[in-house]
């Protein structure tokens, strides 16, 4: 693999280096609510507080306000500064890894509603313990994603990239063992299906970080990764 | 300012500094002798090919052991900051540089695999083959037919005036200057706007059908809008002439190049695509400077 580090502040022009540090800081920002809000879900879920997993689907506004500010000021950098090299691929890759991070917004808020409407209808806790794993692997996917964001680490980025796959595999099995429960005891397929859905959201998630960590691999490398396989990749890259 | 702002300049001030202390460590390696550019400078079937050309002013070295072909029918250009060499490589390429008596040229030029400093070659007819187009339009203070007809004449290139009323209206079209122009041939060409202006030269150096034009910063003294007809010229004159272009606007390289090659101390450091070298070039000088962190 090249060193091809992201330096940011290193520019003749240091209002340049502050509009770019001010993006990167805010899609950090950004991050840091989506994870926020992510996790508040689960927690909702875990202690069976229907409140709260409402009170998260009504704040995704806050994500999509970030999303377009962001958006915004890449906007501007493209026209004002014209970037080139591994400046115009890190605001490439920022405004992509924003409109991702949204859709994780909107993810989290789908399964806030459905979480909220399975708490409300008191669904049977053997449904959600498979859920709640899965969900933790996803939290734990989406702060490494972000972290590999802010620390622009590709070696990382590919580790969780095939972190990814595998706890898409997950997914596959939970779909399969909530069928034999409605299959079993169809008083509650109306639980089942709310699970069904959030897990389908947590999938969404996952698949969304791995758009994140390939842009993240975009930027620092320059090599577009996206529809190849993990082996591919690595090899594109020289990594061992 | 606010505290946010005052925190993110510290952060970028202290970043700045780190990388200061990396800039000697990369001037150091290019100015090893074993440094090789980086990219594809050579290609199977060039028009123009240098091989370990070494420039002197008097003691002073310009420029250090470049290797680099141009391809028929291809517009190559050449960046870098100022001083980096690049004006003078491009110099070498129709001996222009003869003209300074400190000036020396090592190593091997080559026009379609003829040597262009052999002493046998007429200087003269080099030029009519490899044309120049300068940084300030310096039209003739004759007329505008004068302007474009003068090559052709003393290079004895017609014999009947039908004939060179046709190589100045076919120029003037090429340049996309005709319409403009038609009516008002007699008229002196210092009247014609700057933009019109650099447009005619490129028509006088195009009348003598040169191979080769050379083009040292030809829109710098240019307004946008006749920039960009001069860029649009580069891009239809690429289909019948080679073309070399010293630019220092990044955005023009990208625009109208296929291949880009930066200079950098005397030294070429990489050569590639265009597409390439703007989006992931492979050299960090290269990096720095088309990103503005060098300049």
């Amino acid at each position: 693999m090249n060193d091809k580090k992201i330096t940011i502040g290193t520019h003749i022009s240091k209002q340049f280096d502050i509009e770019l540090e001010d993006i990167r800081e805010r899609v950090l920002k950004m991050g840091g609510l989506v994870e926020e809000q992510f996790g508040r879900v689960l927690t909702a879920l875990m202690d069976g507080d229907a409140d709260q997993a409402a009170l998260v689907a009504a704040e995704d506004y806050k994500i999509n306000q970030f999303e377009v500010e962001i958006d915004e000021e890449c906007v501007l950098i493209l026209a004002r500064r014209q970037p080139t090299a591994s400046d115009l691929r890190l605001v490439v890759a920022v405004t992509k890894c924003v409109r991702d991070l949204e859709r994780i917004g909107d993810e989290t808020e789908r399964m806030a509603r459905m979480i909220q409407h399975s708490i409300e209808i008191e669904s049977p806790e053997k449904y959600y313990k498979g859920f709640i794993a899965a969900g933790e692997n996803i939290r734990k996917l989406l702060r490494e994603t972000l972290d590999c964001f802010a620390r622009m680490d590709v070696t990382t980025a590919v580790k969780q990239m095939r972190e990814a796959y595998s706890i898409d595999r997950q997914f596959d099995a939970m779909t399969k063992q909530l069928v034999d429960r409605m299959k079993k005891d169809p008083d509650t397929i109306a639980s089942a299906l709310d699970m069904m859905w959030s897990t389908r959201c947590l999938e969404k998630v996952g698949d969304h970080c791995v758009n994140i960590l390939e842009n993240v691999v975009y930027s620092v490398e320059g090599e577009d990764v996206r529809h190849q396989h993990l082996d591919e990749v690595e090899e594109t890259l020289n990594m061992d | 300012m606010t505290i946010e702002q005052k925190n993110l300049e510290t952060k970028v001030n202290s970043q700045r500094k780190k990388e200061n202390n990396m800039e000697s460590t990369i001037s150091e390696e290019i100015s090893t002798k074993e440094f090789k550019t980086e990219g594809q400078p050579l290609l199977d079937d060039p028009r123009i090919s240098t091989r370990s050309v070494d420039v002197f002013y008097g003691e002073k070295q310009a420029i250090f052991d470049v290797d680099l072909d141009i391809g028929k029918n291809q517009v190559l250009a050449m960046i870098g900051p100022s001083g980096c060499g690049k004006s003078t490589f491009l110099r070498c390429l129709n001996r222009m540089n003869d003209t300074i008596d400190i000036c020396r040229v090592k190593g091997t030029i080559k026009l379609d695999g003829e040597d262009i400093y052999d002493k046998n070659l007429d200087v003269v007819e080099l030029r009519a083959r490899v044309g120049m187009v300068f940084q300030k339009p310096n039209p003739f203070p004759k007329s505008i037919y004068e302007n474009v007809a003068y090559g052709p004449t003393i290079h004895g290139l017609v014999d009947h005036k039908v004939e060179l009323d046709e190589i100045v209206e076919k120029s003037l079209q090429r340049c996309g200057l005709w319409s403009e122009v038609k009516d008002r041939l007699d008229a002196p060409a210092t009247g014609l706007s700057g933009g019109q202006q650099q447009r005619l030269c490129i028509a006088r150096a195009i009348a003598i059908n040169p191979e080769v034009v050379l083009m040292d910063e030809p829109c710098s003294a240019l307004d946008p809008i006749a920039t960009v007809t001069v860029e649009e010229l580069i891009h239809e004159l690429s289909e019948r002439f080679t073309i070399a272009i010293v630019t220092h606007s990044m955005q023009q390289a990208a625009r109208v190049s296929q291949r880009t090659a930066y200079f950098h101390l005397g030294k070429l450091i990489e050569v590639g695509e265009t597409d390439q070298v703007f989006t992931n070039p492979i050299h960090k000088l290269t990096e720095e400077y088309i990103t503005g962190r060098i300049g």
